[in-house]
């Protein structure tokens, strides 16, 4: 083990130590999302993540290509299957996000270099949203791919597009809400996943909760932004925003006042 | 320059740290000295806005923390060496923060190398790391950005005995070249040797402070009579106290001559009769800091 060297290696003589400038200014937004964006791939955890969705977008590619009958191999079908694996996978990444701050206990320096945590908050949800319209990108390559192979129709529309990648923000933002809210990632990627499916379960099997489930269950609320081709309408629009208030907006601002008050240590 | 001014602590009706005061200057380094869970930790996460206090303020170079702009840049920070994600590698880790700093990327390559961690090091993931080459990332980390102020929390835990001298110096030559330093140990020995200045705390409490040459003569006399017992009830007759220790001397806040006179009326025999020196003042820390302290260490 020769992996620690002891020079005595010194900065040239001379210079004080503070001999940075006197006034320090407040660090620019852009470069804590650049910071936090790096981070999400950093990690062997995080890189692995985004390569298995690149792969698992490749699969489903593949899967449709060869084993989907004729008439459902389109651009449209191609593209939305295609998004499927980061749709599922992106809010993983964005609940690491927030929580590896604290199981990691990298807050400590995070928050020593960046004292204003909800800056750092910010940062974290820009580069989560980034990276998930980033992701529709290679969707869109493979998804023409996989077409241009099976020579289906191309028609899709500008609406599906954006509601596509409306949806992919609105997930990654759910996982970093949960992740904010949890600060303890098993937890977090646990309920993310359960509590959603345990109130798709309830609210199909109780008859009671059926029209509050049409409102509040994202899992149902969200099916029109992948099949309306023409366009959500407001009532859709008005069920979704609900239920995402509730799934998204709301875990985010308490886990946000967490993460602003929790003490590091 | 550090100012803490009647810094506290609660957690719940549990005083982690209570009216805590004191200063560390430019060109000094100040041993921030106590045992486990007297408040050293508590104290330097209050500093660096990590930890809301109860009551009091700390400032660096006069403005709080919080409002530093780009602390990085003006405070190098290692609390917890241990505290990095596992799974990024020990350059990584420093171009993270030189990110974030706004620095040039070449700072971490100068860095790393000031530490001694080498290519190869540099390259592994810290999950491998031991805890000494943690503790020279997390130098490494906290003098990235070219501070004039290093607070450093027990940097010396996990280093072999070269590291610990290595650090030493790098300390002593930051302090020279005008910067302030603030170290906690729970060892007296390590702090000795580099601080300036000593600040002891025990139980969430200064109980003491000052030059260290200071506390080192006024740490009193250790005192050692054939007979013990007729030793402590002379001390006890002239209003004097001696603490004991562990060689079997007592150690009294007092002068020789008056030790000298009081046992030649009381016709004993000492066998030694010196200044305690650096041992009177570990004698001093260990009774200073004693009782409540180890109970708080397990809380």
């Amino acid at each position: 083990m020769t992996t620690v060297e002891t020079t005595t290696t010194r900065p040239a003589e001379g210079t004080a130590p503070g001999a940075a400038p006197h006034r320090t200014p407040k660090l620019p937004l852009s470069r804590l999302v650049l910071v936090e964006l790096r981070k999400l791939a950093d990690t062997r955890a995080g890189l692995w993540l985004l390569i298995v969705i690149g792969l698992a977008a490749v699969a489903t590619t593949l899967i449709l290509l060869f084993a989907a009958p004729d008439d459902e191999k389109t651009f449209e079908n191609f593209f939305t299957f295609a998004l499927l694996p980061s749709g599922v996978l992106l809010p993983v990444l964005g609940i690491l996000s927030m929580t590896a701050e604290w199981t990691q206990r990298t807050a400590l320096t995070t928050f020593a270099l960046v004292p204003q945590r909800g800056r750092v908050v910010a940062a974290k949800l820009a580069a989560a949203v980034l990276i998930s319209i980033l992701a529709v990108v290679p969707a869109f390559a493979f998804g023409a791919a996989g077409n241009l192979a099976a020579g289906g129709p191309w028609s899709i529309t500008w609406q599906l597009v954006v509601q596509c990648v409306v949806l992919q923000v609105v997930w990654v933002l759910m996982g970093s809400a949960f992740g904010a809210l949890l600060l303890n990632t098993p937890l977090a990627i646990v309920l993310f996943f359960a509590l959603p499916m345990v109130w798709t379960i309830l609210g199909e099997t109780i008859r009671g909760l059926r029209t509050a489930a049409s409102w509040l269950d994202m899992n149902v609320t969200t099916i029109p932004l992948t099949e309306s081709a023409g366009g959500l309408t407001s009532g859709q629009w008005g069920r979704f925003l609900v239920s995402a208030a509730v799934w998204v907006l709301l875990p985010l601002v308490l886990g946000t006042v967490r993460v602003l008050r929790r003490e590091v240590a | 320059m550090i100012t803490v001014e009647h810094l506290s602590k609660r957690y719940g009706a549990h005083p982690a740290v209570d009216d805590v005061s004191f200063t560390c200057a430019p060109g000094t380094v100040t041993g921030f000295l106590g045992p486990n869970g007297a408040g050293k930790s508590t104290t330097m996460r209050m500093i660096t806005g990590l930890t809301p206090p109860t009551g009091g303020t700390a400032t660096v170079d006069g403005v709080p923390y919080q409002r530093l702009g780009n602390p990085g840049r003006r405070v190098g920070v290692l609390l917890d060496a241990s505290a990095q994600h596992a799974g990024r590698t020990g350059r990584e880790v420093l171009t993270l923060a030189a990110m974030t700093m706004g620095l040039d990327r070449r700072r971490v390559d100068e860095s790393l190398e000031r530490v001694g961690l080498n290519r190869t090091a540099a390259k592994r993931r810290v999950r491998a790391y031991s805890l000494g080459m943690r503790q020279r990332l997390g130098l490494a980390h906290a003098m990235l950005g070219d501070p004039g102020i290093l607070i450093l929390d027990e940097p010396a835990n996990g280093l072999d005995p070269e590291g610990i001298f290595w650090m030493r110096g790098l300390l002593r030559e930051f302090a020279d070249r005008g910067g302030t330093v603030l170290l906690s140990s729970h060892l007296l020995r390590e702090v000795e040797a580099v601080a300036d200045r000593l600040v002891v705390i025990g139980a969430g409490k200064i109980v003491a402070q000052g030059d260290k040459a200071e506390l080192l003569a006024a740490s009193g006399i250790v005192v050692k009579a054939l007979d013990m017992a007729a030793l402590d009830l002379m001390l006890q007759r002239i209003g004097l106290t001696g603490a004991r220790t562990t060689d079997g001397g007592v150690v009294v806040q007092s002068d020789a001559e008056t030790i000298g006179r009081a046992a030649a009326d009381a016709g004993l025999v000492l066998l030694e009769l010196r200044p305690a020196g650096g041992g009177g003042l570990e004698q001093m820390f260990l009774t200073l800091t004693a009782g409540d302290s180890v109970q708080e260490s397990v809380r």
